[in-house]
């Protein structure tokens, strides 16, 4: 369709490390958006207090400016704690780690309030129910709450993760070679800036477009059993 | 951690003097973006197909791709085309600022076009059949009913929206614009001190964010006053 003057290969390197980041922020949005939702539904204030807090820092910054200080802020600190282990000089975070981190603390901001809608969508009568068995509070939840709550909590899951796919093109500010900064060695080379940011703009969309057709399926695979369901 | 608040404070003026950009890009791109959004969620709700489809690739490009790959397709790659940079335009397109509020028009201007279109469908349906009945048709139908219906349903998405678009236009620092990011990282290339400014950086947004979500809840209470429980 377009000459990529042989940078096809490197734009699919690209690709491959703007997946792993996806999947890296996926999977620590995941498990920080869980701990925020039992945060913010817990009866101790200090926890509730300290969940409000996390969600509302990282949905009144800007992901770039998050991006930038995950990645510029924090070797000052983890320099000093290195410092207190005792190891002498300067440590900081990878571009791909920070990027991993700063997508996976927005992600989880987000997925913080739909797990705790998806949770409080449950109906009290089955936690009566669950503790009427004898089950603790653990067992409930893995046994009861998350089974049903994650149901509920795919669609906007799908959503979020569609924003983080976009994300990561971010992290191209900081140096980490994925898809975007591929595209920007081969404008470098060739001085076809068009061709590739529109090459890039076009293998985005196909993310974009499979990542929906996974949800629906996934949305589809999830219901199964559920009145009204078609499968 | 000893934070050095003497550069925090000396940073602040222009932070502020980013802050503005800032504020005048989301401004601008957001009232562009919205008068750009109403006919063609017009379109997106017509009944004839062809209509129907136009709108919706362009919907589809700017909601699918990143906003960054956007900025820099129109600020870098059109550069590329000898046609572009011997038109009339080329003073435009050359500039940091414009391709950047041209960019964030467009962008904004693909969501809102979705939110509308999901309000404009979301009005009832006896709303619109009780008009018609009244002897209503087409523009006035709109203009009267199905409109100001869909502007009140479609508030608390834009509100959010809205809250985006100022997030988003950090990115504007990303093709040379001092704006609020881009100013913060200008002071910290002359002050090596990221914490610092980031932090002066952060808590403003924070504050625009904060501003803007109470504004909005203020709005929405006074414009769906209609909706709530009767309080005597």
């Amino acid at each position: 369709m377009f000459d990529l003057h042989g940078f096809g290969d490197q734009l699919l390197l690209g690709l491959g490390m703007t997946l792993k980041v996806a999947a890296g922020g996926l999977l620590l949005g995941l498990l920080l958006g869980l701990l925020g939702a039992a945060a913010k539904l817990s009866r101790s204030k200090p926890l509730y207090w300290l969940g409000a807090t996390y969600t509302t820092l990282m949905r009144g910054l800007p992901e770039l400016l998050v991006v930038l200080i995950i990645y510029f802020g924090t070797a000052g600190l983890l320099t000093r704690m290195a410092g207190w282990l005792g190891h002498d000089g300067y440590v900081e975070l990878s571009p791909y780690a920070a990027g991993i981190v700063a997508l996976g603390l927005a992600f989880g901001a987000y997925a913080t309030e739909v797990f705790r809608g998806a949770i409080q969508a449950i109906p009290a009568g089955q936690i009566e129910a669950a503790r009427a068995c004898g089950m603790g509070r653990l067992r409930i939840f893995l046994r009861i709450t998350l089974p049903q709550a994650w149901r509920v909590a795919l669609p906007g899951l799908g959503n979020l993760f569609q924003v983080l796919v976009k994300d990561t093109s971010l992290i191209s500010v900081i140096g980490l070679e994925e898809l975007m900064r591929k595209s920007q060695i081969a404008i470098a080379n060739t001085k076809e800036p068009f061709t590739f940011y529109f090459a890039a703009a076009l293998v985005y969309l196909l993310i974009t477009v499979v990542v929906m057709l996974g949800q629906h399926r996934a949305e589809r695979w999830a219901a199964r059993g559920q009145p009204g369901s078609t499968t | 951690m000893n934070l050095e608040w003497g550069v925090m404070l000396e940073s602040l003026p222009r932070l502020l003097q980013g802050t503005l950009l800032t504020l005048e890009l989301v401004a601008l791109a957001l009232v562009a973006g919205g008068l750009l959004s109403v006919p063609l969620a017009l379109l997106r709700v017509s009944a004839n197909p062809v209509l129907r489809a136009l709108p919706l690739a362009y919907t589809f490009f700017f909601r699918g791709t990143p906003l960054l790959v956007q900025l820099f397709l129109f600020y870098y790659g059109l550069a590329q085309f000898e046609a572009v940079r011997e038109s009339m335009f080329w003073p435009i397109v050359r500039e940091a600022y414009w391709s950047a509020l041209i960019v964030f028009t467009l962008n904004t201007g693909a969501y809102t076009t979705e939110i509308l279109r999901g309000a404009i469908q979301a009005v009832p349906h006896g709303e619109v059949e009780a008009a018609r009945a009244m002897g209503m048709s087409g523009g006035t139908l709109y203009r009267r009913i199905v409109l100001p219906r869909a502007y009140r349903i479609a508030l608390p998405a834009y509100g959010n929206e809205i809250i985006l678009m100022l997030k988003a236009s950090a990115l504007a620092s990303t093709i040379t614009l001092l704006d609020l990011t881009g100013m913060a990282r200008t002071v910290i290339a002359k002050t090596y001190l990221p914490v610092e400014i980031f932090l002066v950086a952060g808590a403003i947004y924070l504050a625009l964010t904060f501003l803007l979500v109470n504004g909005f809840r203020l709005l929405e209470r006074r414009v769906l006053r209609f909706q709530q429980p009767r309080t005597a």
